[in-house]
């Protein structure tokens, strides 16, 4: 089954974190998406620019919107994704949990599963 | 067999065979439906024949062939392939296994570890448990939860929905994960009855049909996961409080509380059991666990003869441990009110005023009620009125409401 794994997180709080701490989670990062690799579970992963580099379209009446931001001011902003390959719900929580920042207790790691069209 | 002994039947067989239905079929709805179709089946022929050796194999084995017929139908109608599975076609030999009672435990234990999946929020993991495994009908589910019968069949909907689409495995958990669902169990279980045992809103004080499912549940789960100090702590600590019942509660449903109850209403047969399993979980080797501790404290007061004549000492020492192991406002107080006993309501009111002031008890709704008492016992008759005003506003339960003003009644003359 495959499920897309969201990494939120307070971006304040996660950019405050002083830079050897930051290299650290970085390093982990890159360990841990290398071991899901090689553990066939991983299918797709990135981490993506903060949310003030966001923009968001919304269609009304014929005429695009623009804003500048997210989608929504939240107290965690998504971080990264990735998008795996799991047996089931169980075991991609448990990948879920191995995630560095979410090991590390900052934020949460949203699971939904990907709904698959025959 | 007449309808009530079959009914019988059904009520012991029915989550047995529905947990093994559920993993040949694959799917919680299908074995539902087809449990019940095979329900009315038994209904119609056992009756007029001789019951089966094996119910429970009878109902597996009609509700399996029901499920086929089912599938092949369906695939007839829509033409797509087979979602006859390997499990479901199964063979020969299959059938023997229905009556290995090894096999059928398992298929209990997913049944039940599945309900009580973490994804699940606490309400809905005892709604399903309720359903599927106590074999409640929807109605009964509602009326625990004091929900309409519509928004309850909604929610176990989308639980069974989201055990499909999420991939919630029909599987016991692998050892490293265990532990921890385990707990997630035994916390579901203690929810139903401690739900039975004081009801949160309305008239009544108790749902005895609630807080019976709950030591069932407990029963089964220490004859299929034996030898576990926490599951037999749970049971233990469950029997010894329902032995109680009679005792708690007036004919006109006002509570009596344990200071004044008649203890030779008590069940002994049931105290007799829960010390047993106190003394079982006690001996069992491992750190202190939360239920076998709690069940302890039980054990204690099941076995003094007054109220006075109990061993408060040891009781307050075991709520020290439990402070260490699993702290909560409701321990907090109740060790504070074990401590009045030992020290006195002055000691006891100092410990819950500087609970409070760290902010440990905000919002609890039996806190005034503990500070009014031990005010009361200490003779300040005003700070205790206001306290049991508090006490009252805090409180949705109609008997505790009584309790309060009988108490007010009582610093006010």
């Amino acid at each position: 089954m495959q499920y897309l794994l969201m990494i939120y997180s307070n971006e304040a709080e996660y950019a405050k974190m002083d830079p050897a701490a930051g290299k650290k989670i970085s390093d982990e990062f890159e360990v841990f998406t290398k071991d899901i690799i090689q553990s066939g579970n991983f299918k797709a992963g990135d981490r993506l620019r903060p949310t003030s580099t966001a923009t968001t379209v919304r269609v009304k009446d014929g005429k695009v919107l623009t804003t500048d931001g997210p989608f929504a001011e939240t107290r965690e902003q998504l971080g990264g994704y990735y998008l795996i390959e799991a047996k089931d719900l169980d075991a991609a929580l448990g990948i879920a949990a191995r995630i560095p920042s979410a090991r590390h207790g900052y934020g949460s790691i949203e699971v939904r599963p990907i709904w698959v069209y025959n | 067999m007449t309808p009530t002994e079959i009914d019988k039947i059904f009520r012991d067989e029915a989550g047995r065979a529905l947990a093994t239905l559920i993993r040949l079929v694959g799917d919680f709805d299908l074995a539902e439906d087809v449990l019940q179709e095979t329900f009315a089946a038994a209904l119609e022929r056992w009756p007029a024949q001789e019951m089966p050796s094996n119910p429970r194999a009878w109902l597996v084995n009609v509700g399996r062939n029901k499920a086929i017929d089912r599938i092949r139908r369906q695939i007839a109608f829509r033409g797509k392939l087979g979602e006859l599975t390997h499990e479901l076609l199964g063979n020969a030999s299959a059938c023997e296994e229905m009556a290995d009672v090894a096999v059928l435990d398992d298929d209990m234990l997913r049944l039940i570890f599945t309900c009580c999946h973490p994804s699940f929020a606490p309400e809905v993991q005892v709604a399903l448990t309720l359903r599927t495994v106590c074999g409640l009908s929807t109605a009964q589910v509602a009326r625990a939860f004091l929900a309409s019968e519509e928004a309850m069949a909604q929610r176990l909907v989308r639980a069974k929905q989201k055990i499909r689409l999420a991939g919630i495995a029909y599987e016991v958990p692998e050892r490293e994960t265990l532990e921890p669902r385990l707990r997630g169990v035994l916390a579901v279980i203690y929810l139903v009855f401690t739900e039975g045992y004081v009801a949160t809103s309305g008239e009544d004080l108790m749902r005895p049909d609630l807080a019976r499912e709950a030591i069932r549940l407990a029963r089964l789960l220490d004859a299929l996961m034996p030898g576990r100090r926490e599951i037999k702590g749970l049971l233990a600590l469950m029997l010894l409080h329902d032995a109680r019942r009679a005792g708690r509660e007036t004919a006109a449903g006002d509570i009596v509380l344990l200071e004044e109850q008649d203890r030779s209403l008590w069940d002994e047969n049931q105290i007799a059991e829960g010390l047993q399993l106190v003394e079982e979980a006690l001996r069992l080797a491992g750190p202190p666990q939360t239920y076998a501790v709690q069940a302890a404290i039980a054990a204690l007061h099941a076995r003094a003869p007054s109220y006075e004549d109990t061993d408060w000492p040891q009781i307050a020492g075991l709520y020290e441990v439990l402070l260490r192991i699993s702290p909560s406002p409701v321990v907090e107080l109740n060790h504070a009110a074990a401590v009045s006993m030992v020290d006195g309501p002055a000691r006891a009111l100092d410990l819950v005023d500087a609970l409070q002031a760290r902010g440990g008890l905000d919002g609890y709704e039996l806190l005034p009620a503990v500070r009014a008492d031990l005010l009361r016992r200490l003779g300040r008759h005003d700070a205790a009125r206001e306290a049991y005003l508090a006490a009252t506003a805090a409180t949705r339960l109609e008997p505790l409401r009584r309790l309060y003003a009988r108490r007010m009644k009582e610093v006010t003359s």
